[in-house]
């Protein structure tokens, strides 16, 4: 056969390297935006990004005016948000964790059940529901007959919200852990309960903390919800039936306050800073707990 | 000694009558089996793949319980008590299991492992207690002098052939009537296996044992009496001796010669 360029394989060679850059390319590319995004915050933001963020509540539209008038960086902080989204997480964590895992048990113990099938297609179903209806329905079944806005009722919706995300990463940690491992509890005589509590939930304690944690950080800057829910507060609060801020819910205020713009900022930083946060600490925990 | 098994100063400590296991209905991966055991005796039971062999032991200490589709016939009498009848909780206190790979538990220390089965029976004993069991049961399995300052390390941390030790010594803990032992050198090296095997000749003091075994040689070394299984048959059983010099199955010998396997 006579030798052509296309049949060598220097052409081959040339061929994959081409591919190769390709897809450098493009995965480099999907990294921008997160760098243009930290980057774009920190600019804007470093300057309002101070100690009274953390320690004073928000400021009046009428304190921020008077500050930018005669130049001085608006005062106050987001204490009440970062107080607000502490208490409407724990709650919400309280809601569904204990029930996530559950769920995710049975599902992983009972992989073939039709009962089983059909949660495993409500739980993704309920992945997929609109943040803002959830807040909407959690407004009816709660909101309204405690007759008013609270904390808890901003829980229960980012608890429904985390739900599906605890569920599947239970299941799949489970399924993961081998099966003598279930076999061998039970062939020392041990009750099923004891056996789930004892061996396989220790065992897969790195999945299931991790998926939660990946589940907080998915809910933490959800801000429709919260809107019909836990209303928003001037105040620091931590009375679970009484409205409450969030740090999502000061962004949204801060957006729609000219005068109180310049803290969209510093908050959002905050915000992004602490999701990243505990993304960066759920991957590696991951690591660190890989089953064997 | 020549053919323990019919010897009358022993009494059987488990007894298969008609056991059949099926994994698909209509279609038996053990084929009514009937066989005594006698205490205090190593029982090898070797076949091809997929002849039931493990099938066949899990039987015992209804493991099969735990997969709704496996269906198990017959019956199993353990110190004259029909297993079936009894609770499944019970039935594995008293049938301890070591599994092909060794699996201690991963997020329990050494001392906590050993002592897993009191843990899992919610058995409460004191720390002295505690002390005893976890020092005799290491002691049993050759352990104890290897691992007696390392306690608290997690079970994982051994090498493959002490894990092993380990879950022979986890099943001991509970002082089963028998042991079964589901290809428990297969994932070990030479040396690890030899330990494991000359442990399973000093247990037979004290405990009956049944091993399922890939090796030949290993079920020559080391067992009383065999079974030799065969397309979920039980085609010959009888004292190893006899078995490795005159079997009286063809099957037998074709398998014992290599003629397949």
């Amino acid at each position: 056969m006579k030798k052509t360029f296309f049949s060598t394989s220097k052409y081959r060679l040339a061929k994959s390297k081409i591919f190769f850059y390709i897809v450098c390319f493009f995965s480099t590319l999907t990294m921008i935006p997160l760098f243009l995004i930290i980057w774009e915050l920190i600019k804007r933001g470093y300057k309002q990004f101070n100690f009274s963020l953390f320690t004073e509540v928000a400021p009046t539209s009428m304190d921020a005016m008077l500050a930018k008038i005669s130049g001085d960086p608006i005062p106050g902080g987001i204490l009440n948000g970062i107080t607000g989204t502490l208490l409407i997480l724990v709650i919400a964590i309280i809601i569904a964790i204990p029930v996530g895992i559950l769920v995710g048990i049975y599902l992983s113990e009972n992989p073939k059940k039709k009962f089983s099938n059909l949660i495993r297609s409500l739980a993704d179903l309920l992945q997929g529901i609109p943040s803002i209806v959830v807040g909407i329905i959690v407004y009816v079944w709660v909101v309204r007959p405690m007759h008013g806005y609270s904390a808890l009722a901003g829980s229960v919706a980012l608890a429904i919200m985390m739900l599906p995300m605890i569920i599947r990463s239970t299941e799949e940690t489970l399924k993961m852990l081998p099966t003598s491992l279930k076999e061998a509890g039970l062939a020392l005589g041990g009750s099923y309960t004891l056996v789930v509590l004892k061996i396989l939930l220790p065992s897969a304690f790195g999945g299931l903390f991790t998926g939660s944690l990946l589940a907080i950080s998915r809910v933490m800057g959800e801000t429709a919800p919260l809107m019909v829910t836990a209303l928003g507060a001037t105040i620091v609060n931590w009375n679970i039936s009484d409205p409450t801020s969030a740090i999502s819910l000061l962004i949204w205020e801060f957006y729609n306050d000219p005068n109180l713009a310049p803290l969209v900022w510093s908050s959002s930083l905050l915000l992004l800073f602490i999701v990243l946060g505990i993304n960066i600490f759920a991957k590696s925990v991951a690591k660190k707990w890989k089953i064997q | 000694m020549e053919n323990s098994i019919n010897s009358e100063n022993n009494k059987y400590v488990l007894e298969l009558k008609e056991v059949s296991v099926s994994y698909t209905p209509g279609k038996n991966a053990v084929e009514n089996v009937n066989a005594g055991i006698r205490e205090n005796t190593v029982t090898a039971i070797m076949g091809p793949s997929g002849c039931g062999k493990s099938t066949l032991l899990r039987a015992i200490n209804r493991m099969h319980d735990l997969y709704p589709e496996i269906k198990t016939t017959g019956e199993i009498l353990l110190k004259g008590e029909n297993i079936f009848k009894m609770n499944p909780m019970k039935v594995r206190r008293l049938a301890g299991m070591v599994f092909q790979r060794p699996n201690p538990f991963p997020t329990m220390s050494i001392y906590d492992n050993v002592l897993a089965g009191y843990k899992l029976n919610n058995i409460s004993l004191k720390k002295s207690e505690k002390d005893e069991v976890v020092e005799a049961s290491l002691r049993s399995v050759a352990l104890w002098d290897e691992v007696k300052d390392s306690m608290n390390k997690k079970g994982t941390f051994l090498s493959g052939g002490q894990q092993q030790r380990l879950c022979i010594a986890r099943a001991i803990a509970l002082k089963p009537e028998i042991i079964l032992m589901d290809e428990p050198t297969s994932a070990l090296d030479p040396i690890s296996t030899n330990r494991i095997e000359d442990l399973i000749l000093e247990l037979k003091e004290h405990y009956t044992i049944i091993i399922v075994t890939h090796n030949m040689s290993q079920a020559a070394r080391i067992s009383d009496n065999s079974m030799f299984m065969y397309l979920g048959h039980l085609v010959e059983y009888g004292t190893t001796k006899q078995m490795f010099t005159k079997p009286k199955d063809k099957r037998t010998e074709d398998y014992l010669t290599g003629v397949f396997g």
